[in-house]
């Protein structure tokens, strides 16, 4: 397997409460995997942690051998804007509200030297209906989407330059449960067809079981177990794990 | 001659020694901006102050200075400008493009191709060109620290999806030596190209933003664009109704109450020597 992302020893403290404790993680290339917890666990911030948005006290994070807290702001942009795509919770995180959906789609390909106006708007016109956005709202300002249609087009525009390595944090998080379950429907027809790696932090076990080949579910700072999604939803072996598969059934 | 308590050209020693120093770094890195300890002058901001810090920290006793406003030698800002040196400074000044040494400028380029003896002085009213873009003065320092200037085409890719065509008719952002984006000061889009590899030094002073920039002498200077939506400097399509020209930039005049109108040259020194250039031919 060819390692993408490689992590080990991260330690974080926020004044006594250890939100990162020893932890250790790995994504292969064309590989999903799901941080899996409740708020209070320490998912978002090793997300964060690991996209170099977020210095440990400890640890290593490795991509593609090199390291990731060590470079410097001007080549972890880079990174940002080539290998890497980041999908945040709220939409409005991730676009902007007061540029077109054609330019917000097309900001990533021009920031990467795209000067052909025309064949911009033709690759944001098929993302948009890859995302299943009605090409002719190309000019319209993203405020004037829904939320399901928000979260889509922040997808397009961080997939458009078709990044090697894709966080997301709860990319389904505000989004009411039918709307949910069709965002998540087409996250995995994308991942599926563009090959991506994805790092992916949900407190939904049905998204992680959907989307995901491997789970981590983090408690308290820490790994508390982890392996490919079947074996840990369907023969969870911690009782956190237990418990919170269970509350799922239960739900 | 100059006031009695009055330092040569107004500000004090030290303060021009200052900005000097930081007109230095701006021609070192062209396109830059470089901030100063911008001093109060005597003069409302918006009245070009900025400039004035600029061209009193480079003039010397013999040099001649010409100051336009949108072209012109005799407008109000113009005309206090000129009169400011004359009183601190006690030298020259010309409304001749050719016999200055320092031009300070609000909004034109001269017609007149400037020469390597003659230095542009721009006066600026915002020098951050991501300025409405970008309201975060220390996101817009990362953005040019990083060349990281995709944003700046989105602002233009949204004009043409919008309407058609990039509506930037004024301080049209250009790349300085392929590396800084930069705010031309408020000039027309037509004068754009006369940046391009000017033989002349041309500063940039922002006296309320407190920011010195420059463009050293033959450096290229490049409109922004898209391939298939090159810049294009326009112009009214029209002649001068004075001297007669069809490549000057013109202004449009109401010549009576039934809305008559007419196109001259902006440059009204451009305009004259060109009314006087076919008698001296004749003579
Ligand atoms: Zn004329």
């Amino acid at each position: 397997m060819n390692l993408l992302l490689e992590a080990r020893g991260l330690h974080l403290k926020f004044g006594a409460i250890a939100a990162l404790d020893d932890v250790a993680i790995d994504v292969s290339a064309g590989e999903v995997v799901a941080i899996v917890g409740e708020s209070g666990s320490g998912k978002t911030t090793l997300l964060r942690v690991l996209a170099g948005q977020m210095a440990p006290d400890s640890g290593t994070v490795r991509y593609l051998g090199g390291d990731v807290l060590g470079m410097t702001e001007a080549e972890r942009r880079r990174l940002m804007r080539t290998d890497w795509g980041f999908v945040h919770q709220n939409p409005r995180d991730g676009l902007r509200m007061g540029v077109s959906a054609g330019g917000n789609v097309g900001e990533r390909l021009m920031a990467l030297g795209a000067r052909h106006y025309g064949n911009i708007r033709d690759e944001a016109k098929a993302w948009l209906q890859r995302v299943e956005i009605d090409a002719a709202r190309i000019d319209d300002l993203p405020r004037h989407f829904s939320g399901g249609m928000q979260q889509r087009l922040q997808i397009a525009r961080t997939l458009v330059t078709r990044p090697k390595l894709v966080f997301m944090d709860e990319p389904t998080g505000g989004l009411d449960v039918s709307v949910q379950a069709r965002l998540l429907d087409l996250i995995r027809a994308l991942v599926h067809e563009l090959g991506l790696s994805v790092l992916i932090v949900t407190h939904d076990i049905a998204a992680a079981r959907l989307l995901a080949d491997r789970i981590l579910v983090m408690r308290r700072g820490q790994v508390v177990e982890q392996g490919l999604t079947d074996r840990v939803l369907d023969d969870p072996q911690h009782p956190y794990t237990q418990l919170l598969v269970s509350s799922v059934l239960a739900a | 001659m100059t006031e009695a308590g009055y330092n040569f050209a107004y500000l004090d020693e030290a303060t021009k020694r200052m900005i000097r120093r930081a007109i230095l770094k701006a021609v070192a890195i062209p396109g830059h901006q470089i901030p100063f300890g911008a001093r109060e002058m005597p003069l409302p901001y918006g009245w070009g102050t900025g400039g004035i810090q600029v061209t009193a920290s480079i003039l010397g006793p013999q040099d001649v200075l010409k100051v336009i406003d949108q072209g012109a030698d005799d407008t109000t800002n113009a005309v206090s400008i000129r009169r400011f040196f004359t009183r601190v400074a006690g030298i020259a000044t010309t409304d001749a493009t050719g016999e200055a040494s320092i031009i300070q400028t609000r909004h034109r380029i001269p017609e007149k191709p400037l020469t390597e003896n003659q230095i542009l002085v721009y006066q600026v009213p915002q020098p951050e060109p991501l300025f409405k873009l970008e309201p975060h003065r220390a996101e817009t320092r990362r953005i040019h620290a990083l060349a990281d200037y995709g944003l700046m085409h989105v602002r233009l890719y949204e004009d043409i999806a919008r309407l058609g065509h990039i509506a930037k008719a004024y301080d049209y952002p250009v790349m300085v030596n392929e590396r800084y984006l930069m705010s031309p000061s408020p000039i027309p889009a037509f004068d754009n190209p006369k940046m391009h590899q000017m033989a002349a030094l041309q500063l940039f002073g922002a006296g309320r933003e407190k920011r010195i920039y420059a463009v050293p002498p033959y450096t290229p200077v490049r409109s922004l664009d898209f391939e298939d939506h090159p810049f294009r400097p326009i112009r009214a399509p029209h002649a001068c109704a004075i001297c007669g020209s069809r490549t000057s930039y013109l202004d449009e005049l109401i010549t009576n109450d039934a809305g008559g109108r007419a196109f001259i040259c902006s440059d009204t020194d451009y305009c004259q020597e060109r009314q006087e250039a076919p008698k001296a031919a004749a003579e």
